[in-house]
C-alpha cells in the first residue's frame, strides 16, 4: 500500500517546490538576486541544503541551482500499472521538499520579518519562534550531546482536543523529549492548544511552536542537521554522514495528528531520509519493513492515548526514567519553566527572605534513608502568596562517599528540583530562589515531596557512592538562620579547598570525552586550574566523577614525562589523547592557543581568538550575539571550530577558567586580553579584578576594549594605544 | 518457398535423436584421443577403464572441465570483444558507440589503481580498456576483479591455489589438462575447473558487464514488456538474436533514424519495432526498454509469425535451424560475426569502425523485406506482458535509499528480521527435455511464495517475465506476506531482472554487497541464499553454476547432470566441495523440490546466523546509542 503513500508525496514534493519557486521568481522581481537571505543567526546559512548539498545559500540569486537540483531529485510519479521502484525516488523527492520548504521559509523572513519571533521563547501575543537560532541550538543540543534530551518529536496538525494535546504534550516532555511544532489540522493547530490549554510554550520547557504551516517541519531537520556539524563535527555535504549521525544519535519522530495531506507526506518523505519515522492518529497506509529508519517507517491509526509509547517504541528509543512518587510531572523538560507571579502559591528566598541548601555527609547509622522531614509549616499551612524562609538540608551516608563529592552533590539540587513541574528554582547555597505555583499545589504538591524527589534522584546518579540519604526541610527563620550559620562554615572550607589546588602539586590531570559522541575527536584535558570549556566541569568534579563511575567518560591523565612547560605539553597526555581521540588528535598544549591548542566541541562557553593586529586575544561569549574585532560572530567562530577540531589561534574555553592562572598561560594569560563583550566583563568582574591584582595590573579590565570601544581591530587599538594596554609591549603574539 | 510443415522444428528434431547416448548422459564417453572413442560401462559387467587407462571419474572430470573450460571461453571472448570495442571507442574509432557511464568509468578506474589526475575520460578509458584486455592474456598474480570478493572468500581461493591468473590462461590450461595422459586425478581436475571458472564470473564475464554499463550505460529500472505479441503487425520487426549487445544497441540506434523510420512509413508501415531474443534481448531491455519476443526455445516460433522481416544474430545459442525455417518465410536471417557464421545465412560482417552503417543497412534490408510479407502467413500470438527490469547492482543500491542514503541495508534488514527469508538465483537456459519454462516457474513461484527474493538472469528471467512476476503489481500476487510487504515499501517485483547471462556477475557483486552491508556473516557462503539452473543446457550454464559454487553458492541444476557416471566425481561436486569451498552442486529436477531444497539451505544458513527466530526490539538508552 506504500505506493499510495509514494504517488502522494511525490505529488505534494512537487507542489511544494512548485510555490516555493513561484515565491523565488516573485522575490527575485521585488529584490533582485543579490538581496541576501538568511535564517537568523546561524553561521549554517539554510543549514538542511547547507548541511546535505554544502551548498551556502546567500542571496536570492543562489537558489536558481538549488531548485534546479530540487527538479533533477522529483521523479515521476508511480504508474497505476507495472511502477517502477520508488522508494529511492520519493526519499529523493522528500529532500527536494526539504530544500524547496527551507527556501520557502528564507524568502518568509524576507518579506515577513515579523512573522516569527527568534528566540527563546514568545512574548504575549506571539507564539511562532521560527528557526532556532544557533545560541538556542548549541544550549539545546547540550542536552542531545549529555542525553538529557533523548530526541524530538515534530508534532504536526492538531489532536481533537486541547486537552489531550495537553496530555500528548506532558508525555513527551516526560520522556525528556522536545516537542516541535507545526502546521494545523481543521485550523487548529497543536501549539495553540497547548497555549489555551494554559502551557508554557518555549526552548525553556521544551515545547517549540516553530510555525504555523507544514514547511516550518523543515526547522526541525535543520535543528538535526545542525547538530551533526556542530557536534558531529560532520562537514557539510557530507550528506550520508549527516544522515546517518541523526538515525543513530537523535532520536526523532514525526506524529502526524489529523488528515495526511500530500505535502504532509512529503515532508515526512523528507523526514525519513533522517531515520525519523513517522507515526499517525488516521488510518493512512503503513510503511512496516526496516531499513531506512531503525524500524518501520510509517506506522497509522494509533490512538491518541497510545501514540507517545508507541512512537518512542518505533523509534527504538528507551528512555529511562525513574519514576519518582510526587503528585505532579518531572523530568528535565520542565527545568526551563517559570511560575509567574500570577501563578505563584508560595516563594522561598530570591532577596526576600533566606533560602538555602546543604549536602552533608554523616555516619551511616545517623541516616535513615527515605526519611523526610518537614520542621515547620508545609504549603496547606503556608497562605497562598507567602514569602517564606527555606532550608533543604540534604544527610546523605555512604561506605564510598566522601568529602568532596558534597559540593557536586548539592549543585545537582538546583536541577532536580527545577524537574519539577511547577517548581521554579534557581540559585545555590545561599542564594536560593525558590516558587511553587498553584497547580502544583492544588495537584497535591508539597515541601516534603522537594525530599522525596532529591532522595530518588540522589539514589538514581549517585548510587555507588551513597547509601542513604534524608531530607530536611526547615520552614521557620530561626531554624534556617542556625543552619545557615553553620553551612556558611562548610562552604568556606571547600572553596578554600577547591581554590588552593595548583596543576602543579597534582600528578593526574582528568579527561573529559561526554561530548565524543557528538564530537567524535573532542578531548577535554581538565586540570585544577584549567576547568572544562563547558563550564560544567572543574578537575575537582572530574575526579569525583570518575571515582562515581569508572569507566565513564572522565578518565585520569597521568601527568608525566614533561615536555614543554610553557605549552603545558605532557607526553603522558598527548599519548592520552592520541588514544582518545582515535588517533585525530596527536598533541596538545594544556596552556596555549598558538601551538597545539586543546580540541574544541561545540559546548564552549566562550571562544578566544588571536588578534594579530592588537598583537592580543579577545574572547567572546555565547550569550553575546553581535560581531567581534576578528570579525566572526559567537555563532561562526564555535560552527568553525567546533567539532572536535584543532584550531590554532583559536581556543574554546569557559568563563570561570578566564580567571584562573593558566588560562592560556603560554601566550601570557589574561595580560593578553584586548577585547570582551560588556556582558561578560560585568559578569567575571570581581573574579577578574583579583586576577588582575594578582599579576600587579589592578586596573587591566578597564583597559581592555568592549563593543562601545568597536568592533574591528583598527577602531580597537587606538583605544588600547590610549589605555597602554600591557599586550601592545609583550613579545609578538605569531 | 519451403513450407514449414515439411521441416522438423526442435520438438521433431529431439524426437528423432531418442533414445539419447546413454554413455553420453552419464558422462562417460571419451573422445580425446584416437585410442578411442571409449566409453565405461556405467555397469558391474563390462569396461571400467579407457584404453589408455582412465577411469570413470577422470573420464566425467575431464568432461566436466571442458564444459567449463568452453562456457568460460564463450563469456570471456564476449568480455573481449566488448574490451576491443571499448578500446576503439575511447580511440574514437567506434562511431556510434560512446562512453555513456563516467562515474562507474572513474569507479573502475580506480579499482584498477589507474590515475585518473589531468585525465579526459577518454584517456582514461583507454587505461581502463587496456587493463581489461590484458586481463585476458595475464600470466601470473591474480585477476584484478576478483579483488571485490569478500576478504575471506579470496583467502579461500589463496589457500587453494584457485586465483585466477589470466583468464585465457586458465582456459587453455584446462584443454591441456584434459589432453590424453595428462591430469588424471578428478579431485585435481576440479580444482581447476574452480579456477578456470572463477575467470569467467569475476573475469571475463565481470569486465564484459563492466565495460557495457560504462559504454551503454548503467542499467536503471525499466518498464518493458514480453512475449509475441510485441511483434507488431503493422511495423517493420526485426529481431535480434544471440549474446552480445554491441550488435543490438546499434540497430536500436539505426531504428531511430528519421530517414529509415521515413522510409518505413513510405513502405505502409506504421514504424520500426524492435524485438529481442535470448540475451542480447536481455541486454537491450536492462537499457532501453526494448521488448522481448522470447527465450532460447522461442527463436524458431518467432519466425513462425510470419511477421518477422529479419533475424540479426551474432553469437551463442543460435540455432543452425533459423535459415531453414526462414526459408518457409519472407524472413532474412543475418550473422553478423565472423566467430559466428550459418550456412545459408546471409552474412554481414560487423565491426566497431563500420557498426552503425552495417546496422543502418540491416534496417534498411528489413524495411524493403517488409513488402515481401505474405499475408496470409501472418499469425501473431497475442499474449503480451509487462514487466520492470534494470536492476543492475548500483540501481539496487539506489532504489533502496535514494541518491542520500543508498545501500543495501534495508534488504539486509528486511532478511534479518525475516520478512524476506533469503536471496536467490535464477539463472540459465531452456532445455526441449521439459516443457519449456515449466521449471522455471514452478521454482520461482515456491521460492516467492516462502519469502524468498529472486535475482535473475538470461532465459530463466524472461520465462519468469512472460508468467507476470516481473511486474511490480501483477508478481506481488505469488508473494508470501513478508516479501510482499517489502516489495510494496520498495515498489520492487518480487523477482529482479538484473541481465543477461554475462551480467551474472552482477549477482556476485550484489551478493558481495550484502555481505558488506554487514549483518549476514563474512563471506557469501555465510548468506541465507542459494542459486538454481533448472532448465540448464549449454556449457555456460556449467561454468556459471561452478563460479557459484565456487563463490560459496549452493547451486542446484535440473534436467540432467553430467557426472553421474562417476560415483566419485559427483559425490565431491555434490558433497565434498562443500568443505573446501563453502559452496556445492545438487541436481534436481522438480522445480517444487528445487524450491524445497533452496529454502532448506536458507534456513539452515539462517540458523547459523542466528537469525531463524524473531528477535526483540531493541531500544536504545543514551549508552548505547554512543556505541553505535
Amino acid at each position: 500500500m506504500s505506493k499510495i503513500i509514494a504517488a502522494s508525496a511525490i505529488r505534494g514534493a512537487n507542489k511544494i517546490v512548485n510555490m516555493a519557486e513561484a515565491e523565488w521568481k516573485n522575490a527575485m522581481d521585488q529584490f533582485g538576486s543579490n538581496q541576501e537571505v538568511c535564517f537568523p543567526e546561524t553561521a549554517y546559512f539554510l543549514p538542511v541544503i547547507y548541511g546535505i548539498l554544502g551548498i551556502p545559500v546567500k542571496k536570492l540569486g543562489d537558489m536558481e541551482r538549488i531548485f534546479n537540483i530540487c527538479k533533477r531529485l522529483l521523479p515521476e510519479i508511480p504508474a497505476q500499472h507495472c511502477h517502477l521502484p520508488y522508494l529511492g525516488p520519493v526519499l529523493d523527492a522528500g529532500m527536494a521538499t526539504l530544500f524547496a520548504e527551507e527556501m520557502h521559509e528564507a524568502i518568509q523572513y524576507l518579506m515577513h520579518p515579523d512573522l516569527y519571533f527568534s528566540d527563546e521563547e514568545p512574548p504575549e501575543g506571539k507564539i511562532w519562534l521560527g528557526a532556532a537560532n544557533d545560541i538556542i541550538l548549541r544550549k539545546r543540543g547540550i542536552e542531545f550531546v549529555d542525553g538529557t534530551a533523548p530526541g524530538f518529536a515534530a508534532i504536526v496538525g492538531a489532536a481533537p482536543e486541547q486537552e489531550i494535546a495537553a496530555r500528548i504534550a506532558q508525555e513527551l516532555q516526560e520522556r525528556n523529549l522536545y516537542v516541535f511544532m507545526c502546521a494545523s489540522k481543521n485550523e487548529d493547530r497543536f501549539a495553540l492548544q497547548l497555549q489555551k490549554a494554559g502551557m508554557q510554550l518555549g526552548w525553556p520547557v521544551r515545547l517549540v511552536p516553530f510555525g504555523p504551516e507544514i514547511y516550518e517541519a523543515v526547522f526541525a531537520l535543520g535543528f538535526a542537521v545542525r547538530a551533526a556539524m556542530s557536534f558531529g563535527g560532520i562537514e557539510p555535504g557530507d550528506y550520508r554522514k549527516i544522515l546517518i549521525y541523526n538515525k543513530d544519535r537523535i532520536f526523532a519522530f514525526v506524529l502526524a495528528l489529523g488528515e495526511v495531506s500530500e505535502e504532509w507526506y512529503a515532508t515526512a518523505a523528507g523526514a525519513i531520509n533522517f531515520g525519523f519515522p513517522t507515526i499517525a492518529d488516521t488510518p493512512i497506509p503503513q510503511i512496516l519493513p526496516t531499513g531506512i529508519c531503525t524500524y518501520e517507517h510509517v506506522v497509522s491509526n494509533i490512538h491518541h492515548s497510545q501514540i507517545v509509547t508507541k512512537a518512542v517504541e518505533v523509534r527504538g528509543l528507551k528512555v529511562t526514567v525513574a519514576k519518582i512518587p510526587i503528585p505532579v510531572p518531572f523530568g528535565p523538560a520542565f527545568e526551563g519553566e517559570r511560575v509567574r507571579k500570577e501563578e505563584l502559591y508560595v516563594e522561598a528566598g530570591g532577596g526576600k527572605t533566606l533560602a538555602i541548601e546543604l549536602t552533608t555527609t554523616l555516619p551511616l547509622n545517623e541516616v535513615e534513608d527515605g526519611k523526610t522531614e518537614v520542621i515547620g509549616p508545609d504549603l496547606d499551612e503556608i497562605p497562598e502568596g507567602s514569602n517564606i524562609p527555606l532550608a533543604t538540608l540534604v544527610e546523605v551516608a555512604g561506605r564510598e562517599m566522601q568529602d568532596e563529592f558534597e559540593p557536586i552533590l548539592e549543585r545537582y539540587i538546583h536541577d532536580y528540583v527545577n524537574y519539577i513541574n511547577g517548581v521554579m528554582h534557581i540559585g545555590q547555597r545561599d542564594i536560593v530562589w525558590l516558587r511553587i505555583s498553584k497547580k502544583a499545589k492544588e495537584k497535591g504538591f508539597r515541601l516534603k515531596h522537594l525530599g522525596t524527589v532529591i532522595h530518588a534522584k540522589y539514589h538514581e546518579v549517585f548510587g555507588n557512592i551513597l547509601d542513604k540519604v534524608q531530607v530536611k526541610i526547615y520552614t521557620q527563620e530561626d531554624k534556617v538562620q542556625q543552619l545557615h550559620s553553620k553551612a556558611k562554615v562548610i562552604w568556606k572550607q571547600r572553596d578554600e579547598r577547591l581554590a588552593g589546588i595548583t596543576d602543579e602539586e597534582v600528578d593526574v590531570f582528568y579527561s573529559c570525552t561526554l561530548c565524543q559522541s557528538f564530537a567524535p575527536s573532542h578531548v577535554c584535558i581538565v586540570t585544577p586550574e584549567r576547568t572544562g570549556l563547558c563550564g560544567a566541569f572543574s578537575w575537582l568534579d572530574c575526579r569525583a566523577s570518575h571515582r562515581i563511575n569508572p569507566q565513564g567518560p572522565n578518565q585520569p591523565v597521568k601527568k608525566e614525562n614533561l615536555i614543554d612547560d610553557k605549552f603545558g605539553q605532557w607526553e603522558g597526555c598527548n599519548n592520552f589523547v592520541n588514544k582518545a581521540s582515535r588517533g585525530a588528535i596527536e598533541k596538545v598544549s594544556i596552556y596555549s592557543i598558538m601551538v597545539d591548542p586543546m580540541t574544541t566541541c561545540g559546548c564552549c562557553e566562550c571562544v578566544a581568538v588571536v588578534l594579530p593586529l592588537c598583537n592580543g586575544l579577545m574572547t567572546v561569549n555565547r550569550e553575546y550575539k553581535g560581531d567581534t574585532p576578528c570579525g566572526m560572530k559567537f555563532t561562526t567562530l564555535a560552527g568553525t571550530i567546533g567539532g572536535g577540531k584543532q584550531t590554532p589561534g583559536f581556543l574554546g574555553h569557559s568563563k570561570f577558567n578566564i580567571c584562573q592562572k593558566k588560562f592560556m598561560a603560554a601566550e601570557g594569560g589574561i595580560k593578553r586580553l584586548v577585547w570582551i563583550p560588556k556582558m561578560l566583563k560585568e559578569e567575571i568582574k570581581e573574579r577578574f579584578i583579583k586576577r588582575a591584582e594578582e599579576i600587579g595590573i589592578p586596573d587591566l579590565l578597564d583597559r581592555i576594549a568592549d563593543e562601545t570601544v568597536g568592533i574591528t581591530e583598527e577602531e580597537i587599538l587606538i583605544f588600547l594605544q590610549q589605555k597602554k594596554h600591557p599586550a601592545l609591549e609583550m613579545e609578538p603574539i605569531m | 518457398m519451403k513450407n514449414i510443415n515439411e521441416i522438423q522444428m526442435y520438438q521433431q528434431r529431439f524426437e528423432s535423436q531418442k533414445p539419447q547416448c546413454g554413455f553420453g548422459l552419464l558422462g562417460i564417453c571419451c573422445r580425446n584421443c584416437a585410442l578411442g572413442p571409449c566409453r565405461i560401462s556405467p555397469f558391474e559387467e563390462g569396461a571400467q577403464l579407457g584404453v589408455c587407462g582412465a577411469n570413470a571419474d577422470t573420464i566425467t572430470a575431464r568432461n566436466f572441465l571442458r564444459m567449463v573450460a568452453a562456457g568460460a571461453s564463450a563469456h570471456s571472448d564476449h568480455g573481449r570483444a566488448v574490451a576491443e570495442t571499448f578500446i576503439k571507442v575511447a580511440k574514437g574509432e567506434a562511431p556510434g558507440y560512446e562512453i555513456k557511464d563516467e562515474y562507474k568509468l572513474l569507479k573502475l578506474a580506480f579499482e584498477m589503481g589507474i590515475k585518473i589526475d589531468g585525465l579526459k575520460k577518454e584517456e582514461i578509458a583507454l587505461q581502463v580498456g587496456e587493463k581489461c584486455l590484458a586481463e585476458f592474456g595475464k600470466q601470473e598474480g591474480s585477476l584484478i576483479l576478483t579483488k571485490r570478493a569478500p576478504l575471506k572468500r579470496q583467502k579461500i581461493w589463496t589457500a587453494l591455489n584457485i586465483v585466477p591468473r589470466g583468464i585465457d590462461r586458465e582456459i587453455v590450461e584446462a584443454l591441456h589438462r584434459t589432453h590424453m595422459g595428462t591430469d588424471q586425478d578428478y579431485l585435481n581436475l576440479m580444482l581447476h575447473a574452480s579456477r578456470c571458472a572463477l575467470g569467467d564470473g569475476w573475469g571475463g564475464s565481470m569486465i564484459a558487464t563492466e565495460l557495457q554499463d560504462i559504454m551503454f550505460g548503467t542499467p536503471v529500472p525499466v518498464r518493458g514488456r514480453v512475449n509475441f505479441g510485441v511483434l507488431k503487425e503493422n511495423c517493420v520487426n526485426i529481431i535480434v538474436h544471440g549474446h552480445e549487445p554491441l550488435l543490438s544497441e546499434m540497430i536500436v540506434l539505426a531504428a531511430e533514424d528519421p530517414q529509415l523510420v521515413q522510409m518505413a512509413k513510405d513502405k505502409g508501415a506504421e514504424e520500426i519495432n524492435i524485438g529481442g531474443i535470448c540475451c542480447t534481448a536481455n541486454e537491450i531491455l536492462m537499457r532501453h526498454g526494448i521488448p522481448i519476443i522470447g527465450n532460447f526455445l522461442n527463436q524458431e516460433m518467432a519466425i513462425t509469425t510470419g511477421a518477422v522481416e529479419i533475424m540479426a544474430v551474432d553469437v551463442q545459442c543460435i540455432m543452425q535451424s533459423l535459415p531453414l525455417v526462414a526459408s518457409c518465410f519472407h524472413t532474412k536471417i543475418i550473422t553478423t560475426s565472423e566467430k559466428a557464421k550459418i550456412t545459408g545465412a546471409i552474412h554481414i560482417s560487423f565491426t566497431e569502425e563500420n557498426a552503425f552503417e552495417k546496422a543502418k543497412e540491416i534496417v534498411k534490408m528489413a524495411i524493403e523485406n517488409f513488402a515481401n510479407r505474405k499475408k496470409s502467413d501472418i499469425s501473431i500470438p497475442e499474449q503480451e506482458m509487462d514487466l520492470v527490469a534494470g536492476f543492475s547492482h548500483e540501481t539496487i543500491s539506489y532504489i533502496l535509499g535514494g541518491m542520500f542514503r543508498a545501500s543495501y541495508k534495508p534488504l539486509n534488514d528486511n532478511i534479518i528480521n525475516g520478512r524476506i527469508r533469503g536471496v536467490a538465483g535464477v539463472v540459465g537456459c531452456n532445455n526441449c527435455k521439459v516443457v519449456q519454462d515449466s521449471v522455471h516457474l514452478k521454482l520461482v513461484k515456491k521460492l516467492i511464495e516462502n519469502d524468498v527474493l529472486v535475482l535473475q538472469t538470461g532465459c530463466s528471467a524472461i520465462a519468469c517475465a512472460k508468467e507476470g512476476l516481473l511486474d511490480s503489481i501483477r508478481g506481488l500476487d505469488f508473494c508470501g506476506k513478508g516479501l510482499r510487504e517489502v516489495c510494496e515499501a520498495v515498489g520492487i517485483p518480487p523477482v529482479i531482472h538484473m541481465g543477461s547471462c554475462v551480467d551474472n556477475s552482477r549477482i556476485l557483486v550484489a551478493a558481495t554487497a550484502l555481505v558488506k552491508e554487514g549483518g549476514l556473516g563474512d563471506d557469501i557462503s555465510d548468506l541465507p541464499a542459494a542459486g538454481a539452473a533448472p532448465e540448464w543446457m549449454s556449457e555456460k550454464a556449467i561454468s556459471i553454476g561452478q563460479y557459484f559454487v565456487a563463490s560459496g553458492v549452493f547451486t542446484i541444476f535440473g534436467v540432467t547432470w553430467p557426472t553421474l557416471g562417476s560415483e566419485n566425481l559427483t559425490r565431491y561436486l555434490f558433497n565434498e566441495i562443500e568443505n573446501q569451498l563453502g559452496g556445492k552442486w545438487a541436481f534436481e529436477s522438480d522445480g517444487e523440490k528445487i524450491a524445497q531444497l533452496m529454502i532448506k539451505h536458507i534456513d539452515e544458513k539462517r540458523k547459523k546466523l542466528g537469525i531463524d527466530r524473531a528477535r526483540e526490539r531493541i531500544l536504545f538508552d543514551m549508552e548505547m546509542r554512543r556505541q553505535l
